[in-house]
């Protein structure tokens, strides 16, 4: 019953974000376009990151490396466009038909690479070292002087391209993110029905009792762990073309606790909840400050975290579904 | 250079002073109450802020040290009461949330109240100027103050560890707490005592780093960070692990940042040489500890846990 509940909720939403060009555009603010995109970014990593910590159990602090290496590739196969130079002997290029879908491998290397090394601990050790991990590619990524180091770069030559679609126009990209997005999300909600779901809802109960039934947990683990790599890169990816910019502030550590908060403020193990936490999240930091303005609380809108703080804790120890629960628990 | 190298190492084993202070409330909280405290770092930021306050103050760092401890000790009594005795019976996902959302509260508290200019405090006078060691090289008095106050509290923890009542039931508490607790010993109390303690140590060698480095918000993470990478290192739990951890962290770190640029310039173009030195030295702890947890599982000195 609650399927079909699910399926009309995500349908209206999904109509909702189609539509909202033209509601923006009828409503002279077509600025919000790009704000829009960057939830949509967001959510495609928040969602991923929801496989692992929700539907798997594995709490991973390490996320925004995907990102970064998403980011990263796009952004230096740009640079080289642009300089007309090589990397390793090899040309740069703007071609998005070349760029993402190498981002989206490269990503799925190092979550494989990272992953392998990472599951071999539990609990509190892996938070530790996916945090490790994390960091290893922000100071990799600062080191990078070539390519800004603690600066970043632009992509000057603009987004990537691709044939019959232009990028560079905003509401283009909004439906290009959107149908990644869609595509991604329906991907999940799939693979957590399917009996690989099951597996990994095993491992979140009892991953003692899988092993001794004959399932190997580990190359399941690493299996979610990569798919889970993979939406983060192609998130990192379409966010460095998004931006227009990329620097070692997207595999920021506070950017993998960012992931984390819109898991938990929209509710783990639901797919659905990290989207609405994703959209409260960022829009909290777009409007927060706008809201507490408008009240005449003008310190705290400069410094609106010192309100969201309290409100996030508020929320972890109290309202442990998150949004999710709000929205559908009460109502059935 | 086997002065460059003496004063290196002094160098890391200082760092490393500062890393076993911070951790050791970490890994004390951890090992009795099972919290991971992202917001750890936080109160090694308050023990900085504090006593460039009362240095203002009252223009003597000692008092001004002396000053700050309790202040330190009463924001993490409160911090114990209000939030993290909430997150004892919670798994690490809502601790590692709770106490990063904590540190957003207090980073943009202490925005607020001090702005966000770094504040600079001088060396003690007492403490300033150089001092011969081993005839060798003249080093820092002030930093040798620091190693000597670190070995200070970490034979002052091995005593209260090993040789008292509270100890006794630190030890038995981690190892298992609800036979403790039937046994009467009141954990909730003990916990504030750990908690309150530990956040001491973190505070006071944030007031020790005062001098060394400017106060700002955010001073308190990237140790944090750090070290965390100390106790899994050495075994989340255990203070002699967080003590190795600590000076190897220091002195793999500092010695990084000393001699991996010199070594690079060889090999590569020295335009490059600098950036990715220094994001190889900033890289090779965590690689350390990657290849530790590769190897054992659950760090070098593992508590046992019934």
């Amino acid at each position: 019953m609650q399927y079909t509940h699910h399926t009309r909720f995500l349908i209206g939403c999904l109509l909702a974000l189609i539509l909202l060009p033209w509601l923006f555009h009828a409503t002279d603010s077509s600025y919000l376009v790009s704000t829009f995109t960057r939830l949509i970014i967001f959510a495609i990593a928040a969602v991923s990151l929801d496989l692992l910590i929700g539907y798997t159990g594995l709490v991973s602090f390490g996320h925004a490396a995907f990102l970064g290496v998403g980011a990263y590739t796009v952004g230096i196969l740009s640079f080289h466009a642009y300089e007309e130079t090589t990397f390793l002997g090899l040309p740069g290029t703007l071609s998005g038909l070349t760029a993402i879908p190498l981002a989206v491998l490269l990503s799925a290397l190092v979550a494989l690479i990272i992953g392998a090394l990472s599951l071999r601990t539990k609990g509190v050790y892996f938070i530790m070292i996916t945090l490790s991990f994390g960091q290893m590619l922000f100071f990799l990524f600062v080191s990078l002087e070539q390519y800004g180091g603690d600066d970043g770069m632009m992509m000057f030559d603009g987004r990537n391209t691709l044939p019959g679609l232009d990028l560079n126009d905003r509401v283009e990209f909004y439906y290009f993110c959107l149908t990644w997005f869609t595509l991604f999300f329906f991907f999940c909600t799939r693979l957590v029905r399917s009996k690989f779901g099951r597996t990994l809802a095993a491992i979140r109960q009892n991953e003692d009792r899988l092993s001794s039934i004959g399932i190997n947990e580990y190359w399941a683990k690493l299996q979610i762990f990569v798919i889970a790599g993979i939406g983060a890169g192609l998130a990192g990816a379409l966010s460095a073309n998004h931006t227009e910019f990329i620097s070692p502030d997207i595999t920021h550590w506070t950017r993998s606790g960012d992931l984390m908060i819109v898991v938990i403020l929209g509710g783990m193990g639901t797919l659905i909840g990290p989207v609405l936490g994703t959209f409260l999240f960022l829009l909290l930091e777009e409007f927060l400050p706008l809201i507490l303005h408008s009240f005449g609380f003008d310190l705290l809108s400069e410094h609106w975290r010192f309100v969201f703080g309290p409100i996030l804790i508020l929320v972890v120890l109290y309202a442990k579904s998150g949004l999710y629960g709000m929205i559908f628990r009460k109502g059935g | 250079m086997a002065q460059l190298y003496f004063e290196q190492l002094l160098n890391g084993i200082q760092l490393g002073m500062f890393l076993f202070l911070v951790s050791a409330g970490l890994t004390l909280i951890f090992g009795f109450m099972n919290v991971i405290n992202l917001a750890h770092g936080s109160l090694f930021m308050i023990g900085a802020y504090a006593i460039a306050l009362f240095h203002g103050v009252t223009n003597s760092f000692l008092l001004a040290l002396i000053l700050s401890l309790p202040l330190v000790a009463l924001c993490a009594w409160i911090i114990e009461v209000v939030i993290i005795s909430r997150l004892y019976t919670r798994d690490h996902l809502d601790q590692v949330l709770a106490t990063f959302a904590l540190i957003l509260f207090i980073n943009e508290g202490t925005t607020i109240l001090f702005g966000r200019t770094p504040m600079f405090l001088d060396v003690p006078p007492l403490l300033s100027g150089t001092i011969s060691l081993f005839g060798v090289v003249s080093y820092p008095l002030y930093r040798v103050a620091i190693i000597g106050a670190g070995l200070a509290v970490a034979i002052f923890l091995w005593i209260i560890i090993a040789k008292t009542r509270l100890g006794m039931q630190i030890r038995a508490g981690t190892t298992n707490r609800e036979t403790v607790e039937q046994l009467g010993v009141n954990i909730s109390k003990l916990n504030t005592i750990i908690f309150v303690v530990g956040a001491m140590f973190a505070g006071f060698a944030g007031a020790l780093a005062g001098p060394l480095t400017s106060v700002e918000v955010g001073m308190g993470e990237n140790l944090l960070i750090l070290c965390f990478v100390c106790i899994v290192i050495g075994g989340i739990g255990s203070i002699r692990g967080a003590l190795l951890g600590a000076i190897i962290v220091g002195v793999v770190d500092t010695m990084g940042r000393a001699f991996v640029p010199d070594l690079l310039v060889k090999f590569l173009d020295p335009t490059y040489a600098s950036g990715i030195s220094a994001g190889l030295s900033s890289m090779s702890i965590y690689l350390l500890m990657v290849v530790v947890l590769v190897v054992k599982p659950t760090g070098l000195f593992p508590i046992i846990r019934s």
